[in-house]
């Protein structure tokens, strides 16, 4: 049987055997059919096998009208934090938190960016300091997307001021229940508070939901900004979802037989297009072990092309499009579903801050798969706590 | 066509508006104030109304014999970028700017001599009323109908994207007549068979209304026909519009320079970077060419065929440049430029706005065309 027919008939059985009608047992029992992430070990949610097989096993789920909103609902843990305790956690970490995770039995956010860290994110400044089989923690993140909701956070942390910024961070994963986290909601453009200000008041974490080595959460860290990069950008989507659906769907409910709106509406569908088509080739040359530079470009066209396609979507509406149904509320976001395109227009313009910026993209881009000579550092050989912070 | 020749040297009276008005937006209309009238129901102050009144801004356009100061339109676009600049809410576009220069386009003397002193006082404040469909920013595109009934008239349409008509007393209406051609009418907010809703607006520091027009009594503006009157007036709206855009521009220029001098990411200030040095400068640049579009454009206003020029070439580059420096401020700031508690999304959001409301840069750019005989 080759690995494909494998799948299937995992697939079939999965199918066949659980109602859609409790998500999170069905969502158990997927993980424990090892089809949860297809690449992770046996026992782990996987199978030890080709990632690109996770692939055909989300569309034949989607095709068959199983609950796949787990992975949108937990998608900072299911689409990040997952790979990242597969790579850098013992098997007792992995056994402990990926099955809620998967099941979204347990939330998880991304404590990384600071006040004084955000594209630099290895300046960061909340300090862990070692009290025999437990950590304090003290400091404040921002900008934490789902920390009002999470039972577990990825957070690093500065363990050791006196070396280089990179060498001195460890990585743990914190309980955001436990006493001391103080999670404030901050509110967006848009209106809603989709992330947070944590912080952390000498918090005690124990040793055993630390991470991978102490002084090693740079390379964890690392790991982790790959997935969300990947996560974000990355997926092969079918041909004109997404954005361009929405300012499609709005170009035949106007009626218009504008020509110039319509040159721009199809410049902008070919453009999505050929993203689209980079990354179904990225995901490709990935899964046969080769990829190339096509691969780093997702993130960096989608936000450009994302921003581009709602701002248009809006102006298709004309004066319409200067109205804001339901107004500014300042509430917690409400079910994901339905936004519209005002809405979608202002949020798009996160997409080149959040997951790292378009700018330091670019910069990755240039230096890393084109090896153009870095810029001069002043801040990497130096210890942390003596690299000037404005 | 030769470009008229004009002058943009400040002059002690510009320069004492310019300052004036600065220093009363900042201590009266700052950001925390403004913030408040955005989150009210209205977003509207009528005290403050009042004050801007009693500056006389309310009447700067309107001449002394009707209670105004007798200011040109120079004079009127200082106020406008300053404003732009703050941010204010409040209906002085759609008042001191829009009706007032429909009524000075098209009503007859006496009509001027009833209309607008109350305009130039504050008491009365009006809105024009013009478009119906989403993307109708064509005159073409009017469809409520005007009525002959005994002496007056009598309207029936639905207007929608009003500015500020929630607060309307007085509502400048374009209908057409029986001949099919587009006439402008008075009409009482208050009167019976109108009703006017607020829409939210994407831009919570100008509000947009619907007004539906049942059978209402109205009086026509002027002697006949006010398509003219009306087209001159939009387009100084237009001129309004983009000495406006081009204060919260500015506005967001600085913002950008400032943050990219305070703000360290690894270990110096973000402006050192070039990604950041070059996108201000190209802000600068932006800023520049819009600001002489615009001031060209308000130099120009009584010059109606250069007008038919500069309008929609100010409107076109204007609004996109704005729109443009709004939004990488945003990107400047990063994540804190896209939290409510900043003021980036004040200005991107009336950038955003100020695209779609008197036509999209697409339609100006028609008109420039046709203006040119392209
Ligand atoms: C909607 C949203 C959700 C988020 N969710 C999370 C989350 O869940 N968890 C989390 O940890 N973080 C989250 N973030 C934070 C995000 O990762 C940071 O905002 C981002 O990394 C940028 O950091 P900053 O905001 O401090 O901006 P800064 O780093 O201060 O950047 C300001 C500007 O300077 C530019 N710049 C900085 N360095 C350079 C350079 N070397 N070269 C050129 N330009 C440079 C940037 O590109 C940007 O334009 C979220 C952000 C947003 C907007």
């Amino acid at each position: 049987m080759s690995d494909t027919e494998r799948v299937d008939a995992l697939v079939d059985r999965l199918l066949s055997e659980h109602s859609f009608d409790d998500p999170q047992a069905f969502w158990g029992a997927q993980y424990d059919l090892g089809l949860a992430w297809v690449w992770f070990p046996e026992g782990f949610g996987g199978l030890g096998l080709a990632r690109g097989l996770q692939a055909r096993i989300n569309r034949r789920l989607d095709e068959a009208g199983a609950p796949t909103w787990n992975r949108r609902v937990n998608i900072l843990g299911i689409g990040m934090g997952a790979a990242v305790i597969a790579a850098h956690g013992t098997d007792e970490q992995k056994r402990r938190w990926l099955r809620p995770m998967f099941t979204t039995e347990e939330i998880w956010c991304q404590l990384f960016s600071e006040p004084g860290a955000g594209s630099d994110l290895a300046g960061l400044a909340t300090r862990a300091v070692r009290d025999g089989d437990e950590w304090v923690v003290t400091g404040q993140k921002v900008w934490t997307t789902l920390a009002h909701i999470a039972k577990w956070g990825m957070l690093v942390t500065r363990t050791d001021p006196d070396v280089p910024k990179h060498r001195g961070l460890t990585y743990f994963v914190v309980d955001m229940q436990a006493p001391g986290v103080e999670v404030r909601p901050l509110y967006q453009i848009t209106g809603e508070a989709e992330f947070n200000e944590v912080f952390f008041d000498e918090v005690r974490i124990p040793d055993d939901q630390r991470l991978d080595e102490v002084g090693a959460g740079w390379r964890v860290a690392m790991t982790t900004l790959m997935n969300e990069r990947v996560a974000i950008g990355g997926d092969t989507v079918p041909r004109g979802s997404g954005s361009i659906a929405e300012a499609v769907r709005v170009w035949k409910e106007s009626g218009s037989e504008d020509p110039v709106l319509r040159d721009e509406l199809v410049r902008l569908w070919a453009e999505w297009e050929a993203f689209r088509l980079t990354a179904a080739r990225a995901s490709e040359m990935a899964k046969a072990g080769t990829p190339g530079p096509e691969g780093s470009t997702g993130k960096l066209v989608w936000a450009d092309l994302n921003k581009r396609i709602t701002s248009f979507t809006v102006e298709l509406m004309g004066m319409e499009g200067a109205l804001y149904p339901g107004g500014y509320r300042l509430v917690r976001p409400e079910g994901r579903d339905e936004m519209p395109p005002q809405k979608a227009f202002l949020r798009a313009r996160a997409n080149s801050i959040e997951g790292g910026t378009s700018e330091i993209m670019m910069n990755i881009i240039g230096e890393r798969v084109l090896g153009l000579p870095p810029e001069p550092r002043t801040d990497k050989d130096v210890p942390w706590k003596e690299v000037p912070r404005g | 066509m030769a470009e008229r020749q004009v002058s943009y040297a400040p002059t002690e009276e510009l320069d004492l508006i310019r300052s004036t008005a600065r220093e009363f937006l900042e201590d009266r209309v700052g950001i925390p104030v403004v913030r408040e009238l955005m989150m009210s129901e209205t977003g509207f102050d009528r005290s403050l109304w009042k004050e801007l009144a009693d500056l006389g801004w309310t009447g700067l356009t309107i001449d002394e014999a009707h209670g105004g100061a007798g200011y040109g339109f120079v004079e009127l676009s200082v106020l406008l970028e300053e404003m732009g600049r703050a941010v204010t809410p409040g209906p002085f576009l759609a008042s001191a700017v829009m009706a007032t220069e429909a009524i000075k386009a098209a009503a007859t003397p006496t009509q001027q001599a009833e209309l607008l002193p109350g305009l130039a006082s504050g008491e009365t404040i009006a809105t024009l009323a013009v478009w119906e469909r989403p993307r109708g920013w064509a005159l073409d595109d009017v469809a409520t109908i005007a009525a002959p009934a005994d002496s007056a008239w009598v309207l029936s349409g639905r207007k929608r994207f009003v500015l500020d008509g929630h607060l309307a007393d007085l509502l400048i209406v374009a209908a057409r007549l029986p001949e099919g051609e587009v006439g402008l009418f008075v009409v009482d907010a208050g009167a019976e068979g109108v009703s006017i809703t607020q829409a939210p607006a994407l831009d919570p520091t100008r509000r947009l209304a619907d007004v539906v027009l049942d059978g209402v009594a109205a009086e026509l503006l002027g002697d006949g026909p006010g398509a003219a009157g009306l087209a001159h007036a939009l387009r100084l709206g237009l001129v309004a519009l983009a000495n406006e855009e081009v204060g919260g521009a500015q506005r967001c220029l600085e913002m950008s320079v400032e943050h990219a001098k305070t703000r360290y990411q690894f270990g110096r200030p973000i402006g050192s970077f070039q990604a950041i040095k070059h996108r201000c400068a190209e802000m600068l640049v932006r800023v520049e060419q819009a600001r002489s579009a615009a001031y060209y454009a308000a130099r120009v206003t009584d010059d109606p065929e250069e007008l038919e020029i500069a309008a929609p070439l100010a409107a076109a580059l204007c609004s996109e440049a704005y729109l443009w420096v709004a939004g990488e401020n945003i990107q400047v700031h990063g994540g804190i430029g896209f939290t409510w508690e900043h003021d980036a999304h004040l200005y991107f959001k009336r950038a955003k706005a100020s695209t779609l409301l008197f036509g999209d840069p697409r339609h100006h750019r028609r008109r420039l065309g046709d203006a040119l005989g392209l």
